[in-house]
């Protein structure tokens, strides 16, 4: 919303600096975004008259004026055409400046010296609209009295401030200019003086001429209209042309303008048609019928339905209620008869039409916030005066009011105890009563009169806030909350730090990304056409594919940005996410299932498949979990299929035996995926619940005693066939050698010419130990000896 | 016999302070007081003194012995001092060379300032919770008196999945889940992503940060909410900051408030971050409305409350003077490398 300050000014006789005003109706609650005077903008430019007008010597097209500028007379070459001896006209001096920031210095044109510029409307910022008797290309010669040497922005009543506001959805009684200025008035402690229209008798009868009848009466609370005669269409006076500026609405005709003048002073929405084309004399405000169609005034053909309200004659309807006019009914020079409409629609009746018809107007925006249908009437007789005071036309005597249900005043207890209470403060009754009144609000017997402006307040809390605006914000005190504080981090969350912790110890920076991608994503990762995964949960109004629907996995994600670290030419990269995956439930009606994942991938000199597992086994080790089962993953084509590996866990469940749960996929990301994502190194990747880790992670550790026995160590050099796994073998050792078996090493693997070929080479070291006695030779032998009889059953030996 | 004791002692004296090495010395020790050495063949001749000269001699024997053990130990000493010199000597590195660095890796700057925030809300008894990012329409707008057609909606373009299910607009609808299950007395900060349909650009992203708190207890007042949030901002930039409250409008609070820091830049002064005005918009506020309590099954006239929300993009992008949001979505290692 913006102001003019002198507008304001009509109805608070407020003093105060623009910076004044600017701050003090912001800490009392209408909040000012910024405020720009147009005096600032231009400055020394004043006006003159031509005296004297000359052929330049030089120059077919120049012209040498002799220009009066009051105190003095100047000599100025000008390029324009359109000047006459005694014009007069914007000159701007030596020194001015105008907006845009250009400066006007003296100088010579073609030997000629020149002190200055004549003014075209396009320099001061203006256009046709601000003053239609001016032309667009040429000098700006006024076609009204002027003293010569006054200031240009003075005499073009470029005077004034524009306040621009941030009003709040719960204010649109300040989106006007007698609402902000009953605020105003509040906050500098002056009387508000309202207006009240002083509508001169009319000639005629308006119920003679015109009919109305609401029969959307559950969605249309008041009707009035008035009818003028006679209508004399010409441009609004420059003082109403001004303040629209000012306000950001263009001017037009007398007409259209005083209904633009009066929304933005009453903040109640105008309509103005031609009534020669109100078929019949009857109005009609109802529901669209199916297949109704309307041109609206910006020339669009639009299909109506029967959910939305329009303004009908016999034929059809004349315009959308509260959204838009017709354009065959629109006030045109031609226009001889014209209805004022000032009606209260519904809110959200008008913000569905709008919202369905892709029609959002200043008027369909202020019903839609809920107007005060007490306001119609009024401002419905302020345009009556000021057609009057233009003397744009005839005024029909009366007008039509169709209002079957007047809103009644709104009571509500004054319980200035509660609101001490909520505020934490001690303000007496009467502090209170002396901030309420001004505002409009009227109190008697306990109880407060809610004008009828202020539906917004409904209850102690609101006017708790009426209270507190005005005490001051910031003259309330500050106090600490009382009461015993008790806080800390969940388990999840001190789990889920410590795991980023570690990944960022194994040198992993975090990432964060859009939980939304596009469907190609799965494509990209090579995901099979019948993967689960690629039901995802869809945004019905994305902003586009890109980002329409929530991921199922993070992968793509997590790739995208090692795809963007190698475009940027980072030669290592190892990132992680903790991110969330999204899986529809069954029944659309319920919430998606949000899955916490872990998600990391790395590329590199020193990042491989054995590295990645290490970080993974690392993880699961910070997360205290020792026992986990890796089996290889070979069906992905999302993964390379003989580099990829998934990891189980047991998850325990309560009075049931414990369910097996993939915790993690790691693997070496498969070429064809990588290609799609135009990365060249190998790049490995793991995917990994949170959820399922947290599940099954370990407690506190229980302490085990340093052992008191000296360790036996046993290496073995096995020879196995290539496609037994290494987890097997280790397996078969921990099982056969028992509990002495401390801990178990692999320390080298080996293939190639030195040994059979579909054969390899592993060699362990067993570190044994007993727990109660120094284990014998033959103890340690014996522990061999059956692991080497187990792995004889798999066809594992002893390397010769 | 005197006489020879004496010589090996000047012997020994002699050869001892010109051994080069251990071996060396290890040699003389061997020649002089070893068992077939020149003092024990000294010594055997002793049978052949008369008797009163025995223990003269013999003491002087003694003595000459420990004289060259001591000669012996104290040059030994002297050597592997001057060997340990040399081999130090000869392992001087430049210390200047630089330094090989173990893998580095780091949180995202969200996570770091998250985790701030979040220590100082729990040292003020704040628990955190955390909840679901596709929400009911209910929780996110209805129950916060926002019905379907209210006006409030628009400034918060959702994203919608069905007609009842969303994008959750703001974490809000943690504070409904919250009230719904737990009785007051309530201290909770809810931080997460929420979702709003603006496109991409320096300041603007579809999907942002917020983290909101809510305190619902017996006597909670305005002062209260101005206490609490004054002491937050202090410990977040320092106990010089000022804090001042404004009048806003949430549907979901009232009195609603929002509140302005003074610039930990320039001290008030007016710089470019502050746009000159000294005062930096920081959060919005407000009194639980009571129809909210009621919404939740909370009796406003036993209980009130206060509720606050903050941007996390916008104080991560203050901390480190970050002037584009989007940095903080590509994850390049070239700014993540920087905090």
């Amino acid at each position: 919303m913006k102001m003019p300050l002198k507008w304001a000014q009509d109805y608070a006789k407020f003093t105060c600096t623009p910076a004044e005003f600017a701050d003090k109706m912001t800490m009392s609650g209408s909040k000012v975004e910024t405020y720009e005077s147009e005096a600032d903008t231009i400055k020394n430019v004043v006006i003159g008259q031509i005296k004297t007008l000359e052929k330049h010597p030089d120059s077919d097209h120049l012209w040498i004026c002799a220009v009066d500028v009051g105190s003095e007379v100047i000599q100025i070459v000008t390029g324009a055409q359109n000047l006459k001896v005694g014009d007069v006209c914007p000159v701007a001096l030596h020194g001015a400046k105008l907006p845009g920031g250009k400066e006007i210095k003296r100088g010579k044109l073609r030997g000629v010296e020149s002190n200055g510029m004549l003014c075209g409307i396009d320099e001061l910022g203006l256009t046709l609209h601000d003053f239609p008797n001016a032309i667009e290309d040429g000098i700006f010669v006024l076609d009204f009295e002027a003293p010569l040497g006054a200031d240009a922005t003075e005499a073009l009543g470029m005077n004034d401030i524009a306040f621009e506001f941030e009003i709040t959805p719960n204010r649109p009684d300040c989106l006007s200019v007698r609402g902000l200025a009953r605020e105003a008035a509040a906050t500098f402690g002056v009387p508000f003086e309202d207006h009240v229209p002083k509508v001169p008798a009319g000639k005629g009868d308006v119920h003679s001429l015109l009919k109305v009848k609401v029969e959307a009466s559950d969605i249309c609370s008041r009707y009035s209209a008035a009818i003028v005669e006679n209508v004399r269409i010409k441009p609004s006076p420059q003082w109403m042309r001004e303040r629209l500026r000012l306000s950001g609405v263009r001017p037009i005709n007398n007409i259209v303008d005083i209904t633009n003048y009066v929304m933005l002073e009453y903040g109640h929405p105008m309509h103005a048609f031609d009534f020669a084309y109100v078929n019949g004399g009857s109005i009609t405000v109802r529901r669209a019928k199916a297949g109704e169609e309307i041109v609206t005034l910006d020339g669009t053909q639009r299909a109506l339905t029967p959910d939305m309200m329009v303004i009908a004659d016999e034929k059809g309807p004349v315009a959308i209620a509260g959204v838009m006019g017709g354009e065959y009914s629109g006030v045109y020079d031609t226009t001889n008869r014209i209805v004022f409409e000032a009606a209260c629609f519904d809110g959200p009746s008008v913000r569905a039409t709008s919202k369905k018809l892709g029609l959002r107007t200043e008027s369909s925006g202020r019903f839609e916030k809920g107007l005060n249908p007490e306001n119609a009437a009024p401002a419905l007789h302020r345009a009556l005066e000021l057609v009057a005071l233009l003397d744009a036309g005839d005024i029909v005597a009366g007008i039509v009011d169709d209002y079957p249900a007047p809103r009644l005043p709104r009571e509500i207890p004054f319980n200035p105890g509660a609101i001490n209470r909520l505020l934490g403060i001690e303000l007496t009754e009467q502090q209170m009563v002396d901030i309420l009144l001004p505002l409009g609000f009227g109190i008697q017997g306990g109880t407060i009169t809610v004008p009828s402006s202020r539906y917004d307040v409904a209850r102690d809390c609101d006017i708790a806030e009426e209270v507190a605006r005005f005490v001051g914000y910031n003259k309330i005190p500050s106090t600490v909350m009382v009461g015993a504080a008790t806080a800390r981090p969940t388990a999840r969350q001190t789990f889920t730090r410590t795991l980023c912790t570690a990944l960022t110890g194994y040198g992993f920076w975090e990432s964060e990304t859009f939980s939304f991608y596009s469907p190609k994503s799965f494509d990209m990762i090579n995901l099979p056409q019948n993967s689960p995964l690629r039901g995802a949960v869809k945004i019905l109004n994305p902003l586009g594919e890109d980002t329409s629907i929530m991921r199922t996995t993070a992968l793509p994600s997590m790739l995208e940005v090692v795809a963007r670290n190698w475009a940027s030419r980072n030669e290592e990269a190892a990132l992680f996410e903790q991110a969330t995956e999204y899986l529809p439930a069954e029944n659309s009606d319920n919430l998606p299932q949000e899955n916490q994942k872990i998600v990391l991938a790395a590329y590199g000199a020193n990042w491989g498949y054995s590295a990645l597992k290490g970080t993974v086994e690392g993880l699961l080790h910070t997360a205290g979990i020792a026992g986990f089962e890796v089996e290889a993953n070979t069906e992905g084509t999302t993964y390379h299929p003989g580099r990829c590996a998934n990891i189980y866990v047991q998850v325990p469940v309560a009075n049931a035996p414990p369910v097996r749960a993939l915790v993690a996929t790691l693997g070496e990301i498969h070429p064809a995926v990588t290609a799609n994502y135009g990365i060249k190194p190998r790049v490995v990747a793991a995917d990994i619940s949170l959820d399922v880790l947290f599940a099954v992670r370990g407690g506190t550790p229980e302490f085990t005693p340093l052992p008191k026995f000296p360790a036996t160590t046993r290496d073995l050099a096995l020879v196995a066939n290539l496609e037994v796994p290494a987890a097997t073998i280790a397996g078969r050792i921990q099982a056969a050698a028992g509990k002495n078996l401390e801990s178990l090493t692999l320390f080298d693997v080996y293939t190639g010419e030195k040994i059979a070929s579909g054969k390899k080479s592993l060699a362990y070291s067993l570190v044994l130990r007993g727990k109660n006695a120094t284990l014998t030779d033959q103890d340690a032998d014996h522990a061999v000896a059956k692991v080497l009889k187990s792995l004889a059953e798999i066809g594992v030996e002893l390397r010769s | 016999m005197k006489q020879a004791l004496e010589t090996i002692r000047q012997q020994a004296e002699t050869l001892v302070g010109a051994a080069q090495n251990e071996q060396e010395l290890e040699a003389l020790r061997i020649r002089f007081l070893g068992k077939k050495g020149e003092l024990t063949a000294i010594l055997k001749q002793m049978g052949g003194l008369a008797a009163e000269e025995r223990p003269v001699i013999g003491a002087l024997a003694n003595q000459v012995r420990e004289n060259i053990e001591e000669m012996i130990k104290t040059k030994a000493g002297q050597l592997q001092s001057a060997a340990l010199n040399a081999r130090l000597a000869g392992e001087t590195i430049d210390v200047t060379l630089p330094g090989k660095l173990p893998a580095q890796g780091g949180r995202h700057p969200f996570q770091k300032v998250l985790g701030e925030l979040e220590e100082i809300f729990l040292g003020m008894g704040f628990d955190v919770v955390t909840g679901p990012e596709v929400e009911y329409d209910k929780y996110n707008f209805t129950m916060l008196r926002m019905p379907p057609s209210h006006p409030s909606r628009d400034t918060q373009d959702t994203f919608y999945i069905t007609e009842n299910i969303l994008l959750r607009t703001q974490t809000s609808p943690m504070q409904v889940r919250t009230m719904l299950e737990q009785k007051p007395p309530i201290r909770i900060i809810c931080p997460g992503r929420v979702y709003r349909s603006d496109e991409v650009d320096a300041t603007h992203s579809p999907i942002f940060h917020q983290i909101e708190g809510l305190v619902v207890d017996k006597g909670i007042t305005f002062t209260d909410l101005k206490g609490t949030l004054d002491v937050f901002i202090k410990q977040l930039y320092g106990q010089e900051i000022k804090t001042r409250f404004r009048p806003h409008h949430f549907a979901y609070t009232e009195p609603s408030a929002e509140m302005d820091m003074s610039c930990f830049k320039c001290g008030g002064k007016g710089c470019p971050l502050c746009k000159g005005e000294g005062w930096i918009e920081i959060l919005g506020c407000g009194m639980v409305h009571p129809e909210v309590l009621e919404n939740c099954g909370i009796d406003p006239k036993v209980y009130s409350g206060f509720a606050f929300g903050v941007g996390l993009e916008r104080i991560t992008m203050m901390r480190y003077g970050l002037d584009d949001m989007r940095l903080l979505y590509e994850n390049d290692l070239r700014f993540l490398r920087q905090f």
